[in-house]
């Protein structure tokens, strides 16, 4: 005789250790098996996109950098971007890789927190993510010795950077790039083959690529389902095209090819970094631009790939010097579409492994 | 694969819509609300421009008018289109495209909650961010905090 | 077996709740929530003597400072920063970091607060077992720092609860937050059984 259950709704977060920050869901459950779920976020909204179209143009970097403050070297880059298309002015050659070094370190930094937070959703507590850490720490050293901060850089200006790389960088970069491919390799190791890994991950929480592309995920979640839709090789930007990188895709789409993209990411990352240090040209980091700028009327959207995928910004100039309009693409929210699908069938402790798979980051849905 | 540019959209899609239903602005297409769903399925189906990709659903106020301004790819053909659509101030509804793209769920729930445009046939068309009883649509241009 | 859809609650009715919680909150904190220790008997501390007492039990209290999660934003990261190998936090005694609020006795607010959250942040700081302290951490916490302007963002954790250490930055370093935690292990050093707890 089956026995009659009832379903039993849970809520989880937005206070908890495996949320990733403030998010909360609310599962319905029967027995252990999750039957619905629903996403409520907006703990975190701290009305990003009203503040900056009441601040000049050049004000509004800061606040990139707090929209996803793991990657912030990405988010006010685009942002640059963006206001460097509307201006219609170029960027130095020398900028331009440093850019490209800083971008790409800091999606080597962030897949560290995102592979190690994976680890730690499975019970693994907070071992890989202090070897994660040991790495990321590196990292931050070499932005420290940049910029003078740790997480929220302020480095990139309209028509450049701020300033240029100190002495000692290229040396610490370049011991940093030797040292890398030998410490993925040990993560590897650690994980790739990990029994409790591979049946914690391997078929749990698959995202089919069609109602990927559907749900316009992007970024490794997307390119882990056998999507190879990435920025910089479709819609190059900056100087991509001149270097050589592969865009790593698997096919199963499951948390643990969701993990493996990011592993190779960093390697491709690191090759990417490889090549603008022996490329680094001599000469100025940025052009001359006013502190406050006023560019013409019109409107302009610009997309770069950042470590959670398509970050898009989207402004519209009134001719004035404060944005009329400044919208953020942001991949976290967006990604968060399937996740009902994705988690829907499964266990509550797989739920947890599954959306930690996805990557988030809450200052970047909330904003 | 075979990339088109922009006049060749609009050239495709204005042989088969009236102009007052599509029109060509600053490189972008203004579709008539009452369009938006059938072009957008076009779009969606046809072989040849196969818009299969939804990367952005945002919505200015410019006082006079609403604008919602979609950003479509084709990942196959790799071209890409803007589609605007305008609603006056006082009726701000536009159709949802949540049975073409899910992508635009999320996106439409935010423009609803922070814009105050609705969706008509929006399945969980409801504040996102901000919290119940909260007054207001923060980034209309004539809000304004109390404060 | 058929599983049904319906909750208890309807989600509007959650939502309709979580919002009137929101809006009384709003309400009642427009005014900085006073340091507790403003209204410490200082008469009753010249009387007292209990000198071994509190030597022992400010010892022990301030050597196992027990944090809860609380990790709304950027500022999270940084504290992670400070508990994991390099800055290593344990050193203090803190090398636990609690889920449950019932067996914490430090709330470090690592981010920005919304109002949204402010209603989880008072029940996490109610829930916690006494004696309890606060270190507000980074510009938001302190003030709302760059998005104190918002509509949706309270000007400072002291809104909310009462802090007891304020620790500058944004973010603030690792060394930053040690140093703040340095100066909490001080003022409980200070504590003094007679004039608490009344």
């Amino acid at each position: 005789m089956a026995l009659k259950t009832e379903p039993f709704v849970l809520n989880i977060g937005p206070l908890h250790p495996s949320t990733h920050g403030v998010f909360r869901l609310l599962a319905t459950l029967d027995g252990e098996v999750v039957v619905d779920i629903e996403p409520i976020i907006g703990y975190l909204h701290r009305g990003i996109e009203k503040l900056a179209e009441g601040r000049e143009y050049q004000k509004d970097i800061p606040l990139c950098d707090r929209l996803d403050y793991v990657a912030a070297m990405g988010h006010s880059m685009a942002y640059a971007m963006a206001v460097e298309k509307l201006l219609g002015i170029s960027v130095p050659e020398r900028a331009e890789y440093i850019r490209v070094i800083m971008v790409e370190l800091q999606r080597i930094a962030s897949h560290l927190l995102a592979v190690g937070s994976i680890a730690n959703e499975m019970g693994t507590f907070f071992t890989p993510f202090m070897y994660m850490f040991r790495e990321r720490e590196k990292i931050l050293d070499l932005f420290d010795m940049v910029c003078g901060q740790r997480l929220l850089y302020n480095y990139m200006r309209f028509g450049g950077v701020s300033h240029d790389l100190p002495e000692e960088f290229i040396p610490a970069l370049k011991k940093f790039i030797d040292q890398m491919p030998g410490y993925i390799d040990e993560y590897d190791q650690l994980l790739a083959e990990n029994e409790i890994l591979l049946v914690r991950t391997k078929g749990i929480g698959v995202l089919p690529p069609e109602l990927a592309v559907n749900c316009s995920v992007s970024g490794p979640t997307l390119r882990a389902s056998g999507v190879a839709r990435d920025i910089r090789r479709c819609d190059p930007y900056s100087i991509y095209d001149r270097f050589e990188f592969d865009i790593p895709t698997f096919t199963a789409g499951d948390c643990y090819d969701r993990y493996r993209q990011r592993i190779e990411e960093m390697r491709q990352s690191l090759r990417i970094i490889r090549q603008a240090v022996e490329q680094l040209p001599q000469g100025k980091v940025n052009s001359r631009v006013p502190i406050r700028v006023r560019p013409p009327q019109g409107d302009v959207f610009v997309h770069v790939e950042a470590p959670r995928g398509e970050l898009g910004f989207y402004l519209v100039s009134d001719g004035s010097e404060k944005p009329y309009r400044f919208h953020v693409r942001a991949p976290s929210l967006i990604n968060l579409t399937p996740l009902r699908e994705m988690i829907i069938g499964w266990k509550l402790a797989d739920a947890i492994v599954i959306f930690g798979s996805i990557d988030i980051i809450m200052g970047e849905i909330d904003r | 694969m075979q990339t088109l540019s922009f006049g060749e959209i609009a050239g495709l899609i204005s042989a088969k819509y009236a102009p007052e239903a599509v029109a060509p602005f600053q490189g972008s297409l203004v579709v008539g609300g009452e369009h938006l769903l059938e072009v957008a399925s076009y779009l969606r189906d046809t072989p040849q421009l196969d818009f299969d990709y939804l990367i952005s659903v945002t919505a200015v106020d410019y006082r006079s008018h609403f604008e919602v301004v979609y950003h479509l790819t084709s990942l196959q053909h790799s071209h890409s289109l803007v589609l605007r659509v305008r609603c006056p101030q006082n009726k701000p509804l536009v159709p949802s495209l949540v049975s073409l793209w899910r992508g635009a769920e999320l996106q439409e729930r935010e423009i609803f909650d922070l814009m105050g445009v609705g969706f008509a046939g929006h399945p969980n068309l409801k504040r996102i961010f901000l919290w119940d009883g909260f007054k207001g649509h923060p980034l209309r241009k004539d809000y304004s905090s109390g404060t | 077996m058929e599983v049904g859809r319906e909750r208890i609650y309807s989600a509007a009715e959650l939502d309709a709740h979580e919002g009137a919680l929101i809006e009384a909150l709003r309400a009642s904190s427009q005014q900085p929530v006073t340091d507790p220790d403003e209204w410490l008997q200082k008469e009753l501390q010249r009387n007292v003597l209990v000198t071994s007492v509190d030597a022992v039990l400010n010892w022990s209290r301030r050597s196992s400072l027990w944090p809860v999660i609380c990790f709304p934003a950027c500022c999270a990261f940084e504290f992670i920063g400070a508990s994991a190998s390099r800055f290593d936090m344990s050193r203090f005694g803190m090398d636990i970091l609690r889920g449950s609020p019932r067996q914490a006795d430090l709330l470090i607010t690592a981010g920005t607060l919304t109002w949204k959250m402010a209603p989880q942040v008072r029940r996490l700081y109610d829930q916690m077992a006494e004696p309890k302290w606060v270190i507000a951490m980074g510009a938001c916490g302190i003030t709302g720092g760059i998005f104190r302007d918002s509509y949706s963002v309270v000007p400072g954790y002291n809104r909310i609860v009462p802090v007891d250490v304020y620790v500058p930055g944004c973010p603030p370093r690792p060394e930053t937050l040690l140093n703040g935690i340095e100066m909490l292990r001080q003022k409980i050093n200070t504590r003094s059984i007679a004039t608490e707890g009344e």
